[in-house]
């Protein structure tokens, strides 16, 4: 039986120059005096990297392909590669069917033009044909919820209702193959389901859909099979739980517990952690799950293997972008050292862990009386895996929330009659 | 449009590494043709919603030029106009003129202008710099339909070697892509290329017959002189507004040789480098 390939890859690569990821442009002027400097002399190798090496698959025709892996795993490269953006430098990608990448939110938006000369514009740029975008115009405006400012100027419109529309055009586009970046995380919560709805709508019609995300929930609601792409290479491929899962466990390896060997540390170095880990239901674990208690493990050693006195240790759990939502400290905790042993361990036990699901950066830090003895910025990150936080069920959170917390909802007449009520107070530890 | 997909009937894209000189790719362009009708749309609405005066922009440039040309070459240098009124002499000089330049100086800046979404989507960048002057020739058309007000004015009627007018505007037309699209392939990796595009205008316009007539240059050095196409358009539109002094064949077949050059080297440069535009822009 011969399958129906819709994307064939074998062994992609594409190479940078270093100096062409911040900007390749240079000066005329500069490159003629360079040429005269170096006037006979060999030209010096510039720095080069693969940002993408080796890289084969295939989906098939109708299915719907999700590729995760961290930023700069080569995600971004591979899609520029696959909307013909950009060249590889080896290997070839067969596509038999119209592309239609839908890329970034708003290329192409003009803030002069209205909202309609925009659609039409947006929908040209995105390769859709006239009689297409006519053909859609209005369920494109219906769907952005824009009807009313449709011949306004966008740049009367809240960022919000850009983004609203700009997903609108993108969202309709009609392509064999569909590539689609990062787009889920675009407007309010209600659009956002509003879109995730659409595109299994797009993967439901039998297109063939590249789905290239971190977001891991979202990956594996719609993709059945997955690969992973880690430092510019092909590291999994298969069904999308056991590549998720693969890509949970390397984001623990990759960043690696030990730290014995990081050098971008501050403080008087008395005293220095040597290994970070988490552990739940006494078990170490790659990854906590939200809900569950876990225990933050710091083991560290003094630096003349003496006991030390009057040390604070503090852990800070970060957004990837660098929000502090945790801030641990044993001063503010009211927990008084007063000796360390030399070497030795210290714990810090979260119940119910209250963040959702996602990728975090873990902060240390130890001082003594307030002066830092050692301190690492993102010494580690930690994943949280989905669960069950209040105990109800309700293990779908809602995208870009920071921090759960118990609460509890009564729903009265005037008079104080309860028409209904419930609450999540400690649902788990009552 | 096919959803389901039939193989076969889909057509398959092979993406590979580029190698050599790329194909033309006119077939490739042609499919675009509604993407480069929306960028020339927006070109031309940017343009006149954003200036007070709107679409008298077109009309007011060619005048006012036409006006200070005539007040300080005309009246005060006494500069030649081969017997003809100075102020419709160089308003025939300068409509082709600004059409030309100024496809020049604004594919130049295209690229680099757009470059979000040479990095996001794609598409035949050729494109971007000919939307630029697609909307300049309807500011031209506009423009002649003032040059032509203008002669009426001062008695010139059109004669039969009007109808010559669309070869030099082509010749001109030719012109202005070729460099333009060359400038504008050279900006992306040579961000300088930006700054000096308006001092060559510059030098450019005292090498054409805009302010002087182009008979001031006389025998063999006309050939010479030829060299810059818009010799010949500028020259040869002249000639379609007084019918005299029909301008030399040989010159304007090397004016039109160059031109063509121009455009030949315009369109190899451009796509040979396009593919990695969105690596370096």
């Amino acid at each position: 039986m011969t399958r129906d390939i819709a994307v064939r890859a074998e062994d992609v690569g594409k190479l940078y120059r270093l100096g062409e990821l911040t900007g390749g442009y240079k000066l005329l002027s500069e490159q003629l005096a360079e040429g005269l400097r170096s006037f006979g002399r060999r030209r010096s190798r510039r720095e080069e990297f693969w940002a993408l090496r080796d890289i084969s698959f295939e989906v098939e025709r109708g299915e719907t392909f999700g590729i995760i892996g961290h930023n700069g795993a080569g995600k971004s490269t591979l899609l520029k590669i696959l909307s013909r953006v950009t060249p590889p430098t080896e290997g070839q990608v067969q596509l038999n069917g119209r592309v239609g990448a839908l890329l970034e939110v708003g290329t192409g938006f003009h803030q002069e033009l209205t909202g309609r000369d925009n659609v039409y514009l947006n929908g040209a740029i995105l390769g859709m044909t006239r009689a297409d975008i006519e053909r859609k115009f209005d369920e494109i405006v219906e769907f952005a919820e824009v009807e009313r400012f449709i011949d306004t100027p966008v740049k009367r419109y809240s960022s919000g209702m850009q983004l609203r529309l700009a997903f609108s055009v993108a969202a309709h586009l009609e392509p064999e193959i569909l590539v689609i970046d990062e787009v889920l995380s675009v407007g309010d919560l209600a659009f956002q389901e509003k879109c995730l709805g659409r595109m299994e709508t797009v993967a439901g019609e039998g297109r063939t859909v590249l789905f290239v995300s971190h977001n891991l929930t979202a990956v594996s609601t719609l993709c059945p099979r997955a690969m992973l792409l880690q430092s510019g290479a092909k590291v999994a491929e298969g069904r999308t739980e056991d590549v998720v899962e693969a890509y949970v466990r390397s984001v623990v390896r990759e960043t690696g517990t030990l730290l014995t060997e990081r050098d971008d540390r501050q403080g008087t170095g008395k005293l220095r952690f040597t290994e970070v880990l988490f552990e739940a239901g006494g078990r170490v674990v790659d990854s906590p799950a939200t809900g569950d208690d876990f225990e933050i493990v710091l083991r560290y050693e003094t630096a003349d293997g003496k006991p030390i006195r009057n040390v604070s240790f503090a852990v800070q759990v970060l957004t990837l972008l660098g929000d502090v939502i945790l801030h641990l400290y044993t001063r503010t905790a009211g927990v008084q050292v007063p000796e360390a042993p030399g070497v030795g361990e210290v714990r810090c036990f979260v119940p119910r862990c209250p963040l959702p699901p996602g990728q975090y950066a873990v902060t240390l830090w130890a001082d003594q009386g307030g002066d830092p003895v050692d301190w690492i910025q993102r010494a580690c990150e930690l994943t949280v895996r989905e669960g069950d936080f209040y105990g109800s069920g309700q293990t779908q959170l809602p995208s870009h929330l920071s921090v759960l917390v118990d609460h509890r909802w009564t729903v009265a007449a005037a008079d104080g009659t309860a028409a209904a009520e419930g609450g999540v107070t400690g649902a788990r530890s009552a | 449009m096919s959803i389901a997909g039939q193989p076969g009937i889909t057509p398959a894209t092979i993406i590979r590494p580029p190698t050599g000189w790329a194909a033309l790719r006119l077939a490739e362009l042609w499919e675009y043709r509604e993407l480069l009708y929306f960028l020339t749309k927006r070109e031309l609405q940017i343009r006149y919603k954003q200036s007070v005066v709107g679409v008298s922009w077109a009309v007011l440039q060619p005048v006012l030029l036409a006006f200070i040309f005539t007040v300080f070459f005309g009246v005060l240098a006494e500069i030649p106009s081969d017997g003809h009124p100075y102020a419709l002499f160089a308003m025939a000089g300068l409509v082709p003129w600004l059409f030309v330049s100024q496809t020049v100086a604004q594919s130049a800046g295209s690229l680099v202008g757009d470059a979000n979404l040479l990095t996001k989507v794609y598409f035949p960048r050729l494109v971007i710099p000919l939307a630029k002057a697609l909307a300049l020739l309807v500011d031209l058309v506009i423009a002649l339909g003032v040059l032509l007000a203008v002669a009426l004015l001062y008695g010139e009627m059109p004669g039969p070697e009007t109808l010559a007018m669309p070869v030099f505007l082509i010749l001109g037309l030719v012109t202005g892509v070729g460099l333009g699209i060359l400038l504008a392939a050279a900006n992306v990796q040579y961000r300088d290329i930006g700054l000096v595009t308006p001092l060559l205008i510059q030098v450019w316009l005292f090498a054409t017959p805009v302010i002087y007539p182009g008979s001031l240059v006389t025998g063999d050095w006309q050939y010479l002189f030829a060299l810059n196409p818009m010799v010949a358009v500028v020259e040869g539109v002249r000639w379609c507004v007084f019918g005299d002094s029909a301008p030399d064949p040989l010159a304007v077949g090397i004016s039109a040789t160059v031109a063509l050059g121009l455009l030949a080297l315009g369109i190899g440069y451009f796509r040979r480098t396009e593919l990695f535009f969105a690596d370096i822009v």
